[in-house]
């Protein structure tokens, strides 16, 4: 159930009865510099969100807070209804990241960090729901591979599968499609959307404008580590939104 | 967005806030230590066995309470960093450690300087110079550590965990060394020289005390100037931060 | 059986399959005792009469020396695959983490031991108790891989690891120095009844930073 559709709306507008993740003032320091000021948002079920900026904003920052990674300087952030600082470990359960390393273990085969994984989460049948997660990722032949062994698109998708393991209500993603070539990329973004319509949450942060149109629903814009705007996905078209994308940030999305 | 000085809160007196206490203070740890001066030279007796150099002792042994009294403030800063957040008690746990560390190294040098008239050797690893010898290098790591991390906050949380676990040690570190001592005697054979003899005249532990109390303040005042020159190190850096942007 | 243990078992199997595999950390710290013993006696005046009161002091310094080098990878070789984080955003307490990487040290501190003791009789010559030995052995590995693992995480977060973990460690460590070394000088002098109050030391250090580095672990890793 989306709120989509509905014209422009202050960022904070998703029914927070039915919100999964609501993050509330976040603001992050290292040392002198603010890499996150302020910044709210929220997600709810099916929702597929992207995360828009420049390099530097603050993306990965973000998604690292949202994930439980970083604690933020100030600002409260709760998962599934769970206070994310006061119960770490319920929170983290529902939380899933594709960061920008793997977090597999290069020297362990792909079963064995599923493994690993799986136990950490305390996660049920697990046997059954390692290979449930390598069908989807297209890895059931590469099971017993090291994963430094294997190419960067196969250990992107290994990393997915990791992420997905424990059925974690909210998804976040740090630029999954660097490195994946074009069907690599489509394939992950097929996966990614059926996820979201099964009433989980996606968070992608991308420069690419394909995956923003033909996935999300919302786009949310951060510029030197505060939240610009928010935009809906199905009105503006790809250039009416690259055009606004430009006055926010003054760069230029990535179309190709 | 906010002017600067809106930003920084910047209190009026940032520097001078409670000026009147600090130049009292000053002014009472300045009368002290002349007055305990005057003591040790004038009104301490004259120690029969050692002579002069024993009055090192009213030196080295309020050293000595202060160097561990200044790490007892460190854990007690640490606790309180990790459990508050704010920034000023890491400013009080950095300035304790930096007047901790003098205080140690004095203690180690008048015991060095103590050590050779009266024994004719600089160092001896008597129980309780060795376990202070110890207590120096924990203070020194925590300055290498502090210095090898640049994000301040980063070092102020692993300077406390290390403020913390130090301190734990402290009371460990002189059992064992002093039960090693016991049974195994250094070989220079010493009468440990911070006791006070039983019959010690009343003038020793007078004198001992008001350089106790002198010590303790000397301590305070040095305290109270360092953390107002870090709180002013660290307005430095949010502004010159600022400014950079 | 519960979460905390089955974690802690889980990723205790995940280090030593690691280990098993890349053979990293394990025959590093065996080769590196093994030369620290030679080298004392190239650098010391090692004769027989001299072994007994001398000879626990080797012996450990080289069981420290190669622990140290283990201990210096455990959280760098995670930070450098970027795996920590992959621990840290899962529901592990982190106390587990601790007590997994303890456990992780403690195995090698041991197996690193149960070789350089053979080694160490054979070059000095000097007859022990094999079982009172390898007891304060492992009580001294206990602390050693307690302090160590604390440290290391510490130590790994700042620009100088190298340097800063023995620098932070050895002053701490100093009370198992003692302690391992009296009780060893007592065993081998075939005197281990006296030896009850060095043990205690040991117990009650071991103890005690176990707890603590348990409940200060989540500050040194929090970011």
């Amino acid at each position: 159930m989306t709120d989509a559709s509905t014209g422009t709306t202050p960022p904070t507008a998703s029914p927070l009865d039915t919100a999964i993740l609501r993050a509330e003032h976040l603001t992050r320091r290292y040392g002198d510099a603010v890499a996150l000021r302020d910044v709210s948002l929220s997600l709810a079920p099916g929702d597929c969100v992207a995360l828009l900026g420049p390099n530097g904003a603050g993306k990965t920052t973000l998604i690292r807070v949202l994930a439980t990674s970083l604690r933020p300087s100030q600002g409260a952030l709760t998962v599934g209804g769970v206070d994310a600082v006061r119960q770490p470990a319920r929170a983290r359960s529902q939380l899933g990241l594709v960061g920008h390393q793997t977090l597999l273990y290069g020297d362990l085969t792909v079963h064995e960090n599923l493994r690993l994984y799986g136990q950490l989460y305390g996660v049920p049948d697990l046997a059954a729901r390692i290979a449930e997660v390598l069908h989807a990722a297209g890895l059931e032949n590469r099971r017993d591979a090291l994963v430094r062994t294997l190419s960067r698109g196969m250990q992107q998708r290994a990393a997915v599968a990791r992420a997905i393991l424990h059925h974690p209500r909210v998804l976040l993603l740090d630029e999954p499609e660097t490195g994946l070539d074009d069907a690599s990329q489509t394939g992950l973004r097929e996966l990614l959307r059926e996820w979201a319509a099964d009433g989980r949450a996606v968070l992608v942060s991308s420069h690419r404008l394909e995956w923003v149109q033909e996935m999300a629903n919302r786009a949310i814009v951060l510029r030197e580590g505060q939240l610009v705007d928010e935009l809906q996905m199905q009105s503006p078209s790809p250039t009416r939104l690259a055009t606004r994308y430009r006055e926010l940030v003054g760069t230029y999305l990535a179309t190709r | 967005m906010a002017t600067i000085r809106q930003e920084m809160a910047l209190p009026a007196a940032a520097a001078g806030r409670g000026s009147a206490l600090t130049t009292i203070l000053t002014a009472a740890t300045v009368l002290l230590t002349v007055v305990s001066l005057g003591m040790i030279v004038f009104y301490a007796p004259m120690e029969r066995v050692q002579g002069v150099v024993q009055r090192i002792y009213y030196f080295h042994v309020p050293m000595a309470w202060v160097a561990y009294l200044a790490f007892l403030v460190v854990l007690v800063a640490s606790v309180m960093y990790l459990w508050k957040r704010d920034m000023k008690w890491d400013r009080v746990a950095r300035a304790s450690v930096e007047v901790g560390v003098v205080f140690t190294t004095m203690v180690l040098i008048t015991g060095m300087l103590w050590g050779k008239p009266i024994w004719n050797t600089y160092w001896t690893w008597d129980a309780r110079l060795t376990s202070t010898l110890v207590l120096w290098f924990i203070y020194v790591a925590y300055i290498m550590l502090r210095s090898y991390t640049p994000d301040v906050e980063r070092g102020a949380r692993l300077g406390a965990v290390l403020g913390i676990v130090g301190f734990i040690d402290v009371p460990i570190i002189h059992f064992s060394v002093t039960w090693w001592r016991t049974l195994h005697p250094a070989a220079v054979v010493a009468p440990t020289l911070e006791r006070t003899t039983p019959n010690a005249p009343p003038q020793t532990v007078i004198t001992l005390l008001v350089c106790l109390l002198t010590m303790t303040l000397v301590y305070a005042t040095f305290m109270v100037y360092r953390t107002g020159l870090e709180r002013l190190r660290d307005q430095n850096r949010e502004l010159e931060q600022l400014a950079g942007r | 059986m519960p979460p905390f243990a089955r974690q802690v078992l889980v990723l205790l199997e995940k280090d030593l399959r690691l280990e098993l595999r890349t053979k990293d950390a394990l025959s590093a710290m065996l080769v590196f005792a093994f030369l620290v013993l030679v080298t004392f006696n190239f650098a010391l005046d090692l004769r027989p009469e001299l072994m007994s009161t001398v000879g626990p002091g080797v012996l450990w310094i080289a069981v420290v020396f190669g622990a140290t080098l283990g201990l210096g990878r455990t959280f760098a070789s995670e930070r450098e695959q970027g795996t920590l984080e992959g621990l840290l955003i899962a529901p592990v307490d982190r106390s587990v983490l601790f007590i997994a990487k303890f456990l992780t040290n403690l195995v090698f501190m041991v197996v690193m031991e149960l070789v350089s003791l053979p080694l160490f009789v054979l070059l000095f010559n000097v007859p022990v108790q094999p079982l009172p030995v390898m007891g304060i052995l492992l009580l001294g590995a206990i602390g050693l891989s307690a302090v160590g693992v604390l440290f290391s995480a510490v130590a790994g977060n700042t620009r100088a690891r190298e340097v800063m973990l023995p620098v932070l460690m050895f002053p701490v460590i100093v009370p198992i120095l003692i302690g391992v070394v009296q009780a060893m000088g007592l065993a081998i002098g075939n005197d281990s009844a006296r030896d009850m109050p060095w043990v205690s030391l040991l117990i009650a250090f071991d103890g005690i930073y176990l707890a603590a580095g348990a409940i200060v672990f989540e500050y040194v890793l929090e970011e």
